[in-house]
């Protein structure tokens, strides 16, 4: 017990675990867009890939980090938007075109950076996000080397899930898109364009996924690598139910998430010779299964996901 | 003139291959585009592909070699599609079959020789459908989607796969390197011809198609199967056996998926590594769409997809483009089917509208 105790109490273990929810929170709130509008987005998990890829090739370019960033939630915002016509304005299966996405997003970049650079055999690098602290606050004892002492895209994502918790439940908008994954008939009366609202919330939040990857390439390391994203994706789309589609439930999951993960990291470190490295790896993917199972039969979701909708439909 | 839609109600076999073959040769042409990005001629590229996957005997067995799989995890997914159970987990198991096939056919156990081979593939059917049994389980125990959970899984069951041939299935002769036992000799699918990489697999994804086109057919279970996917509630209404029908869904496509991994083990390799499936279970997605989820069409598909990635391999050693292209032209052809789907479900009509609609 004292090794978990002292685990949990340092601050590098909390500051680990805040890094590791970062790319999380994004790949969640993006998510958690779409299905509010009715929409599943499996094409989360290449779109991370083309995020991750396609900020990391501007700023290998020459671009600087945060035209990088913007890169990325471009790509990703495309994606979307090939996502949104498939389903939304064809009305064709959600299931099908988003794992055509996620292949899609993923050959391409991969084509793109073998293309780009044909004979590297070590991923080159670049100057990622470096830690920033905030004056004041990240003196702090414990909560400040924690909180305050992270790299500028965590504290975006943070911000994000404040600013999208005020946009859906306080403003017009906010009910329009949760009114059109909920009940669009409702929304087509009140004089609105369901497709608009859908199109709109699916690229918005294929643009999120994007950053998570971006964060990925140019806050946690300095390269890409094939194979990165390894499913984080998926994990957003579980945790997206276990968040029951509300931002700051997203946030909190993300982040038990990532104690959850730092804390088996530094674990293994202590029992690492005793069980294989696999089964700490695999934690993650059970945690997720595990956190679905538990709330599958209380998820309350969105009325309309996975429903196509027609203009002047009929029930 | 105007465009309008119309819905249509039953799009014929003939329009079906339409959309399916035009899918596939839009994503050929589209891919011209990063090819022309690489600087390099789209024309040469197709040559070479073509070249290389009919060019030569060789390059047919090796085309073979690589529908053999594709064939049984197209399957794998169309089967669970039709029954609108989101079976996306074929990877994981078909790394479960090839490890049944393992453990059953390393030598540990002792069989008749006639018997090992058969004792071999049901143990990988019977793996690879209990794994997606579980998730089905979950599905009406628990309400959770089995989507993600068969996406999750198949993260899982390759940790695992690493784990036991760094350990306790790693072959004491294979030099360090993680590769587990091999099988021997009787629990190993025979070749087709001597000197070439097609094995007996190839039959048994062929016998599977047909087998299951007549099920679908001919069968009271293929018959419930359909119901439910068209309409659970009504074919529970209908006094269908919902629940039932699912869960012998759930065990025919992960035990397809299962004998996908039996013929890499048992038909290629001989033994089991982490890297025995270069995605066949998520390609095998593709080749289902692209077959419209029909048995006899999957072999078709699973052709054309195995012709993309074999060609493809040898036009990138030939040319140096990036064998991420294959890829490419993959993900594509399921995007463009998709697109294609629209028109199976809706006719186009120009000119004047008609009285009453």
């Amino acid at each position: 017990m004292d090794v978990v105790f002292d685990i949990l109490s340092s601050a590098n273990f909390w500051a680990a675990a805040i890094r590791i929810a970062t790319p999380l929170i994004f790949g969640v709130l993006g998510a958690l867009i779409c299905e509010r509008a009715g929409v599943l987005n499996l094409g989360i998990e290449g779109i991370f890939v083309a995020g991750a890829m396609a900020g990391w090739m501007a700023v290998f370019l020459g671009a600087g980090l945060w035209g990088g960033v913007l890169i990325a939630a471009v790509a990703g915002g495309l994606f979307g938007l090939l996502h949104a016509f498939l389903t939304v304005i064809l009305g064709l299966s959600q299931h099908v075109s988003g794992i055509g996405i996620t292949l899609l997003a993923t050959s391409a970049s991969y084509f793109t950076y073998r293309t780009a650079l044909p004979n590297v055999t070590t991923p080159p690098r670049i100057v990622p996000f470096q830690p920033v602290s905030i004056p004041g606050l990240s003196d702090i004892p414990f909560v400040g080397p924690a909180l305050f002492q992270q790299t500028p895209m965590t504290f975006l994502a943070l911000l994000l899930v404040g600013a999208l918790a005020l946009v859906l439940y306080r403003t017009p908008l906010g009910l329009a898109i949760r009114a059109v994954g909920d009940n669009p008939a409702s929304v087509e009366a009140q004089g609105l364009s369901v497709t608009g609202l859908r199109v709109g919330a699916v690229v918005l939040g294929s643009a999120l996924m994007a950053l998570g990857g971006a964060f990925l390439t140019m806050s946690a390391f300095d390269a890409f690598f094939f194979g990165m994203v390894n499913g984080r994706g998926w994990i957003c789309i579980a945790l997206v139910v276990f968040a029951s589609w509300q931002p700051g439930k997203a946030l909190l999951g993300a982040l038990l998430f990532g104690a959850f993960d730092a804390f088996q990291i530094r674990l293994q470190a202590q029992i690492g010779q005793v069980v294989p490295g696999q089964v700490f790896l695999m934690m993650p993917y059970l945690l997720s299964i595990v956190a679905l199972i538990l709330v599958a039969r209380r998820a309350d979701y969105p009325r309309a996901l996975l429903q196509p909708w027609t203009k002047g439909q009929r029930h | 003139m105007n465009v309008r839609l119309e819905p249509r109600e039953n799009a014929s076999v003939g329009l079906r291959l339409c959309v399916s073959l035009a899918a596939g040769v839009a994503a050929l042409l589209l891919v011209a585009i990063p090819v022309l990005l690489a600087g390099r001629s789209p024309l040469e590229a197709y040559a070479l592909m073509i070249q290389g996957a009919f060019g030569s005997m060789f390059a047919l067995s090796e085309t073979l070699n690589r529908a053999t799989p594709l064939i049984l995890t197209g399957l794998a997914a169309a089967v669970a599609f039709r029954a609108k159970l989101w079976n996306i987990g074929a990877e994981g198991q078909l790394y479960i079959g090839a490890l049944a096939a393992v453990c059953v056919g390393s030598g540990l156990l002792q069989l008749p020789p006639a018997l090992m081979l058969p004792t071999v593939m049901i143990a990988g059917f019977l793996a690879g459908g209990l794994m997606m049994v579980i998730p089905a389980v979950i599905k009406q125990r628990f309400g959770a989607d089995e989507v993600v959970i068969t996406l999750l899984l198949n993260f899982v069951v390759i940790l695992f796969i690493q784990m036991l041939v760094e350990g306790p299935l790693k072959d004491p002769l294979s030099m360090g390197w993680p590769q587990s036992v091999p099988l021997i000799a009787e629990a190993k699918l025979p070749k087709l011809l001597p000197r070439l990489r097609m094995h007996w697999g190839l039959i048994v994804g062929v016998v599977a198609a047909l087998a299951l086109w007549l099920m679908v057919r001919k069968t009271v279970l293929g018959f419930e199967i359909r119901a439910v996917g068209e309409n659970k509630a009504a074919a529970r209404f209908a006094g269908i056996p919902v629940d039932a029908t699912m869960l012998k869904v759930a065990l025919i496509s992960g035990g397809l998926a299962g004998l996908a991994g039996v013929g890499e083990v048992a038909g290629v390799k001989g033994y089991l590594s982490a890297d025995l499936s270069p995605g066949f279970g998520y390609s095998g997605i593709v080749v289902a769409m692209l077959a419209g989820l029909s048995p006899i069409g999957t072999v078709l598909a699973a052709l054309f997809v195995a012709a993309v990635f074999v060609g493809a391999d040898s036009m990138s050693r030939a040319t140096g483009i990036s064998s991420y292209i294959a890829d490419l032209v993959v993900a594509l052809s399921l995007l463009c089917v998709l697109v294609g789907s629209f028109f199976l479900r809706f006719r186009l009509r120009f000119g004047q509208q008609s009285v009453g609609a």
